[in-house]
């Protein structure tokens, strides 16, 4: 606190100095010194913080996130296998208006998808009708045979998705791919939350943050309102692959927050088609499995026999009605990057309207015209994998040498169904607090968290990705990305 | 209380046990070991050894290597950081059962124990193993004052106390085995093993008698670091868990801590060194084998079968 017998305090050195607006669409300035409307508060703040304030409030998040052990492990080191995730200071804020288009594009989204998983799985009728040709959906690697015809409680297929979005230079909020399968990061949504309002009490009434705590409560009458017919007080449980998997962490964080049992595989006993946990008081019987193990490794009998991740029989007591998976299986169809490209024709196709999120415009390489085109310019395309995610298995064509796009072609050639290409893009820019000196823009992204169950429910936020290495458009934590809080404001 | 948690805090405990049972025999006979006479330093030193079991992976070398290599040697599966890493593992499987403190503590003293050792002379096993005792004390404090005293805090008393009576067991079991060539050290540095010298003067004075220290070690019900008293521990741990899993067959477990409690209630120092005290000790080792592998048997790994003939 400076006292008053100080000299007046010296105008603190702007932390915006070294901020330069660029092509990218930028989340706080329309232009330099020109904060957007819903970013006035925190730019007065930050403009009357002097720099060693921020670098204390800094050093008290990072304390509050060690000792909260929020850490995610790294693959390949025997000691000392946590880190902290890594996070930037500065919130990243949503106005109203714009959290209406993404909440209204989401919902609508999620319901056509699933809409799309019930048809492929039962009567085709999108293939039937030429919409989507067949052989995109039998050759999709996450196609589950097995799930023909098995009716799913509610049809719901997708009970918890986290969809990627992106904001194009015209500030359009656009979808970069959705997570269907077995999204994570949403604890570091909920923990960096609660950290950022100890760092910035005021700010949060200031500004009219909308609240995102209630997403485990959400997310477990999600689970609850999918259990079996008659099964007045259902037991859930959080299926985990343990404690190596790298997201191990958020499983008993959210395990602990919803008040239910976390599970492996080996806790797990089917009998006569129905799941059973092994208890100090004999079997329980499990209705609904939150699982958080993909569905390769969820049953050795109907998958990938060499998997002690799951439990022997659990298909079968699936297919039987008897435990519920959240997410189902065979999501992986419906998030497969070729058949991303038809999701504004799924929509279209359940729903008869047209997308209120756009997608990124996706060239198939099993399309022979588009796929010449692509080969012709590698160097202008980002080329991904269909089945990756997490920033692998991609070539980033303007940053890659004559050598990479040559050996990436070859891989085209040999399997085009499993590729896509992309125009590059840029990212849009949020400021953040870098080497503990200046405010400069890094590239972000945006994953909401939808949850589905008897009702859509979107709590208003999600998980903020960003680049933390100057000029990099890679958010993966797996490739030196952060993390950053999200305000949506109210209106 | 799923299975497989339980059986990881009972591991957990029982390893933290071992350990600090470790830490105290080795911190009693070390000083004792700087004296002169090197016959009966080596006899010491092998004592120690058999009594903790550890004859196989430690004979053949001297003591001060040895006894760095039973506390600082972490592939050796016995030594204090062997069983540190054994326990924090155990906890890192159910770090939602535990409170984030005992986490903090447990992992704290691993990272402590695990520092690259310099070798700065003879102390250095002192340091490590008064370093492992501040930390083992903060552990089990916190997790008396911050642990729901539930179920699971139930099977980390039964994993402490088994481990206890049978490390004791087989302590007194050395020390009566070698009777030949002790002297009042000898007797000195057993019950400061067991934290007990002060505890047994005020009970028998600085008289040390054989069995009177047998006595003590043995069948004492109110101090912390006997047999009997770990016994009863054991015994009110197993009748709370058998309450709350009143649907599992509990009678082996009743049958069983039941017959060892009475042993040790019922049974006078005279009597047992009138028979000699190894069969007594085996039987009580025995004994707490068996318990083991029934509560492993109703509680962990039951047969399915059993569950659905029911």
């Amino acid at each position: 606190m400076a006292t008053t017998s100080q000299p007046a305090e010296r105008a603190a050195p702007d932390p915006f100095s070294l901020y330069e607006v660029q092509s990218a669409y930028d989340e706080m300035f329309r232009g330099p010194g020109r904060p957007r409307s819903h970013y006035r508060a925190l730019y007065s703040r930050l403009l009357s913080l002097r720099p060693d304030e921020l670098r204390r409030s800094k050093q008290e998040a990072d304390l509050s996130f060690f000792n909260q052990g929020i850490t995610f492990a790294v693959y390949g080191r025997s000691e000392g296998t946590e880190r902290i995730f890594p996070h930037d200071l500065l919130p990243r804020i949503i106005s109203s208006a714009e959290w209406g288009t993404i909440e209204r594009g989401l919902t609508q989204r999620i319901t056509a998808l699933n809409l799309f998983l019930k048809d492929v799985y039962h009567e085709r009728r999108i293939l039937h009708d030429g919409i989507i040709p067949g052989e995109i959906i039998y050759t999709c690697r996450h196609f589950r045979r097995q799930m023909r015809g098995v009716k799913i409680p509610r049809d719901v297929y997708v009970s918890v998705c986290g969809t990627d979005l992106i904001r194009l230079p015209d500030g359009k909020f656009v979808v970069l791919e959705d997570n269907l399968r077995v999204p994570s990061g949403v604890s570091y949504m909920l923990t960096s939350r609660k950290v950022m309002k100890q760092i910035f009490p005021l700010l949060f009434r200031k500004c009219g943050v909308r609240p995102i705590e209630h997403y485990s409560q959400a997310l477990l009458s999600a689970l609850r309102s999918l259990a079996p017919e008659g099964r007045s007080s259902p037991t859930i449980v959080l299926l985990t692959p343990g404690v190596y998997n790298s997201a191990y962490f958020e499983h008993t964080y959210l395990a602990r927050q919803m008040g239910i049992e976390l599970v492996e595989g080996r806790d797990l006993v089917v009998h006569d088609n129905y799941v059973y946990m092994r208890t100090t008081y004999g079997l329980q019987r499990i209705d609904v499995i939150y699982r958080r193990v993909d569905d390769d490794f969820l049953d050795p009998l109907a998958f990938r026999p060499d998997s002690g991740l799951g439990a022997a029989g659990l298909f079968n007591a699936y297919r039987a009605g008897n435990v519920v998976l959240a997410n189902a299986l065979g999501n992986g169809v419906a998030d497969d990057k070729a058949i991303y490209a038809y999701v504004p024709a799924i929509i279209r196709y359940y729903l008869g309207e047209d997308p209120i999120l756009d997608n990124v415009e996706t060239l198939l390489m099993i399309d022979d015209v588009q796929r010449r085109h692509v080969c012709d310019n590698l160097d202008k395309f980002v080329l991904k994998a269909v089945g990756e995610s997490g920033g692998y298995g991609m070539l980033i064509g303007p940053h890659s040498t004559s050598e990479q796009r040559a050996r990436f072609r070859e891989r085209i050639l040999a399997d085009p169904r499993n590729y896509i290409a992309q125009p590059t893009l840029t990212l849009s820019t949020a400021p953040c607090f870098i080497d503990d000196e200046h405010i400069e823009p890094r590239h972000v992204d945006l994953r909401p968290y939808v949850l589905y169950g008897d009702k859509v429910t979107i709590v208003p936020g999600g998980l903020t990705r960003v680049a933390l290495r100057k000029g990099s458009l890679v958010v993966n934590s797996s490739q030196g990305g952060g993390s950053k809080d999200t305000w949506v404001l109210q209106s | 209380m799923l299975s497989r948690v339980a059986d990881s805090l009972y591991w957990m405990s029982r390893y933290f046990e071992r350990a600090d049972h470790c830490a105290r025999v080795l911190d009693a006979n070390y000083s004792l070991m700087l004296n002169p006479f090197k016959s009966s330093r080596e006899l010491r030193w092998q004592r120690i050894v058999a009594s903790l079991g550890v004859s196989a992976e430690i004979d053949g070398t001297d003591p001060q290597t040895g006894a760095m290599r039973l506390i600082g040697e972490a592939r050796l599966l016995s030594s204090i950081v062997g069983c540190v890493t054994s326990a924090r593992e155990n906890a890192s499987q159910v770090r939602e059962q535990i409170s984030s403190e005992m986490w903090e503590r447990l992992n704290q003293l691993y990272h402590e124990m695990i520092q690259p050792q310099q070798h700065n002379g003879d102390s250095d096993p002192l340091r490590l193993i008064n370093v492992f005792r501040e930390g083992t004390y903060r552990f089990q404090g916190v997790t008396d004052s911050t642990m729901n005293h539930g179920e699971g805090w139930h099977f980390i008393q039964v994993g402490k106390y088994i481990e206890r009576a049978c490390g004791l067991s087989a302590l007194l079991d050395a020390q009566f085995a070698a009777l030949a060539g002790t002297d009042d050290l000898d007797w000195v540095a057993l019950l400061t093993s067991c934290s007990a010298f002060e505890a047994y003067c005020k009970v028998y004075t600085a008289d040390l008698k054989p069995s009177a220290v047998a006595e003590f070690l043995l069948l004492n019900p109110d101090f912390p670091y006997t047999v009997r008293y770990a016994v009863e521990q054991m015994h009110g741990a197993l009748r709370v868990l058998a309450g709350i899993s009143s649907a599992r067959k509990t009678s082996t477990i009743e049958r069983l801590i039941g017959k060892l409690q009475s042993w040790l209630a019922y049974t006078q120092i005279d009597e047992i060194m009138m028979r000699d005290l190894h069969p007594f000790l085996a039987g009580i080792i025995e004994q707490c084998h068996r318990l083991h592998a029934a509560m492993h048997e109703v509680y962990i790994e039951y047969p399915i079968e059993s569950v659905f003939e029911a």
